[in-house]
């Protein structure tokens, strides 16, 4: 799956490092309110799914130092993702 | 990496920084009340503010704010917005309990 | 103009505030307090209970979360598999987020992060240190592990994957570390005594002392 690259305003829990990337999905953590609206006050219903998606840090980083097999996962909304 | 204009100071994940300082402080008394506060205010059954409104409120703080004041500044600042802006004090009411405040802590009356 | 001399902090647990030099935040966070109260949305009571609650909570929950899961491999698998389940056994809270335990061996080092903002599971570790929250933890610890690691003393070889998680949501992860040789046949007391916050977080390793 890919990260969308977007950069709106307001409160978004889709770190920057990862926004555009490419990743795996690890597993399906659940569904969840939307904290980018509860942040708001507002419910942030209809729950989302949330998954754990996993990076290669080889890819994620120019000049990364260290094993090519290490990751870092990162738990992401379904809205953010798309098929890569 | 540059910076979007519209990434907030928080968003710091894979910019440079200096060395890991290990220091660590045992935490202030009014530090704890903060959290308290925060932890009190969002449980399930008060339900007078959210995580998630701390945390846009802390990030809505802008660069300069953010990086100079301490975690539990931080925390102070966004419940206090927190609280003005689901009307459960208002902005008039309490400039003026902090304002006795620190008049009573002038006067060793606190 | 009277001068108020700064009371020097005690080594407590709780330092002791200064006590006429009220900053800003210290005079906005009685404030709130005294309005919350007299609007009757909380007491003092609560806010005191609550204070003495999170000071109570200590590593040791977490150390004995992971004592228990290298004496017994059952629940380990159950630890695993569902973290919340697995501690309410040991008659510990579930607590308000899903906790995911993830194990080190020898081939994957795990290692935790809130890069956003302090994502910790607090309600089995107590708060996170300083270090935790800070800029260049949060910055660094995705972007360079291994060299992070190296700085709080492990030392890892590349033939052991290291993985990050950055706790971004609703999870909340704990490190569950190996278990050292040659503690075969210690209790469980013994070998939570070797399990510190930082080898849950991942900063660092147990040892057989």
């Amino acid at each position: 799956m890919k990260v969308r690259y977007a950069h709106p305003p307001g409160h978004v829990r889709t770190p920057a490092y990862v926004k555009g990337r490419q990743g795996v999905v690890e597993r399906l953590c659940g569904t969840y309110p939307n904290p980018e609206e509860r942040a708001y006050g507002r419910s942030g219903l209809p729950a989302q799914p949330l998954y754990r998606v996993r990076f290669r840090q080889t890819e994620l980083w120019p000049n990364y130092r260290g094993s090519i097999s290490d990751t870092v996962d990162v738990e992401i909304f379904h809205h953010w993702l798309e098929p890569a | 990496m540059a910076q979007h204009p519209s990434q907030s100071p928080h968003d710091t994940g894979g910019q440079p920084a200096g060395p890991v300082e290990r220091t660590e402080h045992d935490y202030l008394l009014w530090e704890k009340r903060v959290d308290a506060l925060l932890v009190l205010l969002s449980h399930d059954d008060k339900r007078h503010m959210t995580v998630d409104e701390l945390r846009r409120n802390i990030e809505g703080l802008g660069s300069a704010a953010y990086q100079t004041l301490s975690y539990y500044e931080r925390w102070m600042h966004a419940i206090a917005q927190t609280l003005i802006q689901r009307g459960v004090i208002s902005v008039d009411e309490l400039g003026r309990k902090i304002a006795d405040v620190e008049h009573r802590a002038a006067h060793g009356e606190l | 103009m009277e001068h108020h001399d700064e009371r020097e902090a005690h080594p407590h647990s709780t330092r002791e505030d200064a006590e006429a030099s009220l900053t800003y935040f210290q005079a906005m966070e009685v404030a709130v307090r005294e309005l919350l109260i007299e609007k009757g949305i909380l007491t003092a009571d609560q806010i005191r209970r609550q204070v003495e609650d999170m000071d109570g909570r200590t590593p040791a929950r977490g150390a004995k979360v992971v004592a228990t899961a290298w004496l017994n491999p059952p629940f380990r698998s159950r630890l695993l598999s569902d973290g919340n389940a697995a501690i309410a056994e040991l008659g510990l809270e579930r607590g308000p987020y899903k906790l995911v335990v993830v194990e080190n061996t020898s081939q994957v080092h795990n290692v935790i992060v809130c890069t956003l903002c302090s994502c910790y599971p607090r309600w089995l570790l107590g708060l996170p240190p300083d270090w935790y929250k800070s800029r260049s933890y949060r910055s660094r610890m995705v972007r360079e592990p291994r060299a992070v690691l190296r700085e709080f003393g492990l030392e890892l070889p590349d033939s052991t994957t290291v993985r990050v998680h950055d706790s971004t949501a609703d999870m909340r992860y704990l490190v569950l570390p190996m278990r050292p040789a040659g503690t075969e046949d210690w209790a469980e007391e013994e070998l939570a005594a070797l399990v510190s916050r930082d080898t849950m977080v991942g900063v660092a390793a147990p040892t057989k002392r």
